[in-house]
């Protein structure tokens, strides 16, 4: 079969080529368990390591492993190449690694190539400098060899070798730099003398992205190609009992009608014949086993559980009686809904099966449950499987299935189908916002004494909410019954507080299928003991920025940022008067999360009303050392945007089990009328980097919340915000 | 067969009467740049001109455009993405996933040439489309620097860069 190039996938096999013939160049330490054996290709290319290959038309290519989907991934593992080999930025171009644990495994995950928890530039930071550096000395060597000079009076510079008046180009040096051995132990770059990393070197996505050419799963087509739009059950836990597909056979373009384990899927020519054949269905679903509590219900259930003690995640001190002889208990309450990503792409997969081997199109999140799920499913060994990689049109955590579930799906219809005809499995929005994998909905309740100094004497946190990892093949990450991604941000409260339980409940007899979303536990955590600890301080009569810093003498840089936001906002200094006798308020919050640290400081407008408007964010990071300080910023103002969609608008509710909400009228992400002024100011660090996709989403919404509160003093203990709540 | 006038040519295509034009532009000819994002009007992803005006394809029927009438899509805004939209929007590194920019970019090219000094009331008023990813403020950067003639510099992000973006 004849397949178009991908031009942003993945499109070779990695080890093939010249360096294969050469003796087998591989670095060991990037290449564990590599065969070396395949005959060399007739254009030889430069390729010291899984990483970097350059052509002799100096093109360097950057082999991402990881996915881009909006996070800048792509620009950042460039970046960090193109550092050490001293490449000109205009001559990187990025492709996206095949499914290969053994080279891409995400060195944060073990031996597991995916991508999440904002790890991406965190676990890369060593691995693909030493890639550049590697590279670059044999170009060095290649040169010194031609020239007949020491390599140590070799420079480079831009992507051009050079001795006095000497110059040769990266395409002109990788022929010969293909011959030799790799070096080991290359030193890398002090931090002073770095050119790309945290300067603003231009996203390596945006060209395509800004002239309708970047290549998403949705824009596959490949010869022969049919189109799958699925008929899902209304309720989770139901099945297909029948159904009819006379209807849907009718309307013209349909070619076959399959049934799946997870519904029925319509097979067409196209998307449009798929969905109107699918539309046609008549399916009767067995509901017998479905799940049929509402939301309010299942909340109900967790207030109650909140109410006894539960697991404890966190005990520190003797919380229990030193809240039993206080005088002075401050008691809150939160409830949190399911959350759905939706993600402007909605979920797709193609798939094409073949003689022994399969191969599938997709923007992959995490490569190795999908692609040894996939093995399993058709019996083949895992190296069948092919991942070719495409950008994902977002994800926020939705790609990352912990069970493969929407690249199953795809698989299961090809293979259904009986047919060679490779499949593009599509997930029209309705499907995408029905399709749980939510956030999960939480019941937090915290309780507090103040000391004399109004400072905290103890605190104990109860949380009741699904547990993402139960049940899944993350299961051995529950310690003691504790899921740790249902009470980060909570178990590892920073503040000083002499005694601390954390307990959490997480129940197992509500079968909605939960995930994680951008941020993951710290979407609800940091809600609650951010606006808690606000309520803390307005009960002893102190300053919310004042309070936090000294509880946080423990913790630098949550202090960092606290400060530097504070400052930046001009904490302290009265807001602009409200026009209309509007209520005006500042909050804060401050949150650690995967090993960075945000503070932000939200400035609201209430209306009489209750209807309000963000005014200004004012954001800072400390995400260690920045490699590309733009991404930082884009990903904060994006984390803001998202958090504040779900703070305002986002609520995924049951009503007997079934999904209320279809499409984005009636689970709104916020517009551009909507979206704050924000600010991002970045902490200078020389600590390693830390992540940045997910950490500015936490503080968003209890900044907002402690503004409101500001404003209006009224605390909002449910989210979304309803704004009645908020009347003057 | 149906015929339509797609970034200059003509094109012919069969499809259903009700199939929307984003199919049709999409899965028979071709163009991809625009894209499928909900459907019922509401995100704008799918955002093309007809003469000139921005519509959200994936509700606009293909059999209610004539041949006569002008479709303008991502692929035909520019050759080689020099229009002032596409320009303000790569210096300014809008786009993250970029799922969406097609559509906000054929939306803030149809806002610049009716109102070629767009405010940000009349950005508010034309930029509906929906960004998950949160790229909104850039959007409405890169509209004002491609309204005050394409130089990044005004758009308050001052910082160092380096050359060569194309990827």
């Amino acid at each position: 079969m004849s397949l178009p190039r991908i031009e942003n996938g993945s499109r070779r096999d990695f080890l093939r080529g010249a360096v294969q013939a050469a003796g087998g160049l591989t670095l060991a330490i990037y290449l564990p368990g590599t065969q070396a054996a395949e005959p060399p290709a007739a254009a030889p290319e430069f390729e010291p390591n899984a990483f970097v290959r350059i052509g002799a038309d100096g093109v360097v290519t950057v082999i991402a492993k990881h996915v881009e989907m909006g996070q800048g991934a792509y620009t950042g593992l460039a970046t960090l190449v193109a550092e050490e080999l001293d490449a000109a930025w205009a001559q990187v171009r990025v492709e996206g690694a095949p499914a290969d644990a053994g080279r891409y495994n995400n060195l944060a995950f073990g031996p597991f190539q995916g991508t999440g928890g904002s790890t991406a530039i965190a676990n890369s930071w060593e691995q693909l400098r030493k890639a550049g550096a590697s590279a670059r000395a044999m170009l060095v060597s290649a040169a010194a060899a031609q020239w007949q000079v020491p390599a140590g009076e070799i420079g480079v510079s831009e992507g051009v070798v050079s001795h006095g008046a000497r110059k040769a180009s990266f395409g002109e040096l990788a022929p010969a730099a293909a011959l030799l051995p790799v070096p080991a132990g290359v030193p890398l770059k002090s931090a002073q003398d770095f050119k790309l990393i945290g300067k603003q070197a231009p996203r390596k996505d945006s060209a395509d992205k800004v002239n309708g050419r970047a290549q998403f799963t949705q824009d596959l087509h490949l010869p022969g190609m049919l189109t799958a739009v699925v008929a899902h059950p209304p309720r989770f836990g139901a099945t297909v009992k029948s159904f009819d597909a006379t209807k849907a056979k009718a309307v013209k373009g349909v070619v076959n009608v399959v049934r799946i384990p997870t519904g029925v899927a319509v097979l067409a020519q196209d998307t449009w014949s798929a969905k109107k054949g699918r539309d046609a269905l008549k399916i009767v679903w067995d509901e017998s086993k479905a799940f049929k509590l509402g939301s309010e219900e299942i909340l109900a259930r967790y207030r109650t559980l909140a109410r006894q003690p539960g697991l404890v995640a966190h005990n520190s001190g003797d919380a229990d009686a030193a809240l039993a002889r206080s005088g002075r208990v401050l008691r809150a309450s939160y409830d949190f809904p399911y959350l759905a990503h939706a993600a402007m792409e909605p979920l797709n997969c193609v798939v094409r099966i073949g003689d022994n081997e399969c191969e599938l199109w997709y923007g992959a999140q995490f490569q190795s449950i999908d692609q040894s799920s996939v093995a399993a499913l058709l019996g083949l060994p895992p190296e069948k499987v092919k991942i070719n990689m495409l950008y994902a049109g977002g994800s926020f955590g939705r790609r990352a299935s912990k069970d493969a579930d929407y690249v199953l799906e795809a698989v299961h219809i090809a293979k259904a189908s009986k047919s060679r005809a490779p499949v593009k499995m599509v997930w029209l929005r309705e499907d995408d916002m029905k399709g749980a994998y939510y956030r999960p909905a939480f019941h937090h309740a915290l309780e507090a004494s103040l000391g004399e100094d109004g400072r905290p004497t103890a605190w104990r946190h109860r949380l009741a909410g699904q547990s993402i990892l139960a049940g899944t093949v993350f299961g051995g990450m529950i310690k003691d019954g504790i899921d740790a991604v249902s009470v980060e941000g909570a178990a590892n409260l920073p503040y000083g507080i002499p005694a601390m339980r954390v307990e959490l409940h997480s129940p197992s007899d509500i079968p909605v299928p939960v995930h994680w979303w951008r941020s993951v536990g710290s979407t609800h955590t940091a809600y609650s003991t951010e606006t808690f600890i606000d309520e803390l301080a307005n009960s002893a009569g102190q300053d919310p920025v004042a309070y936090r810093l000294a509880l946080l003498d423990q913790h630098p840089r949550h202090a960092g940022v606290l400060k530097l936001a504070a400052e930046k906002a001009g904490w302290g200094q009265p807001l602009a008067v409200g026009a209309n006798g509007a209520r005006r308020g500042r909050g804060v919050a401050v949150h650690e999360a995967f090993g960075s640290y945000v503070a932000e400081v939200a400035e609201v407008t209430v209306s009489a009303d209750g209807s309000f408007s963000v005014d200004r964010v004012v954001c800072a990071v400390d995400c260690g050392i920045v490699v590309n300080p733009d991404v930082v910023r884009a990903q904060v103002e994006g984390g803001v945007g998202f958090a504040l969609s779900a703070a305002l608008h986002g609520a995924i509710t049951l009503k007997d089990g079934a999904v209320e909400q279809s499409n984005f009228h009636d689970y709104a992400p916020i517009r551009i009328t909507e979206m704050p002024r924000v600010e991002v100011h970045i902490m200078p660090s020389a600590e390693k980097p830390t992540g940045i996709g997910e950490p500015g989403v936490p503080p968003l919404a209890p900044a907002l919340a402690n503004a409101l509160a500001a404003a209006t003093g009224k605390r909002v203990r449910s989210l979304p915000i309803r704004t009645e709540e908020l009347k003057a | 067969m149906g015929k339509l006038t797609v970034n200059g040519v003509v094109r012919e295509y069969e499809a259903e009467d009700d199939t929307p034009l984003l199919w049709v532009i999409r899965e028979q000819l071709g163009l991809t740049g625009t894209k499928y994002g909900c459907g019922v009007a509401q995100c704008g992803a799918c955002t093309v001109h007809i003469d000139g005006q921005p519509i959200r394809s994936c509700v606009y029927p293909a059999s209610a455009v004539t041949a006569t009438q002008k479709i303008t899509t991502i692929e035909g805004l520019s050759k080689d993405g020099s229009h002032p939209i596409q320009k303000a929007w790569a210096a300014l590194d809008v786009p993250q996933c970029g799922f969406c920019q097609s559509g906000m970019i054929m939306a803030a090219a149809a806002l610049i040439r009716e109102k070629p000094k767009c405010t940000d009331a009349d950005i508010d008023a034309a930029m509906t489309n929906i960004c998950r990813c949160g790229t909104y403020n850039r959007v409405r950067k890169a509209i004002h620097v491609a309204v005050r003639g394409g130089d990044p510099a005004t758009a308050g992000l001052a910082i160092e860069r380096i050359e060569g973006s194309k990827a």
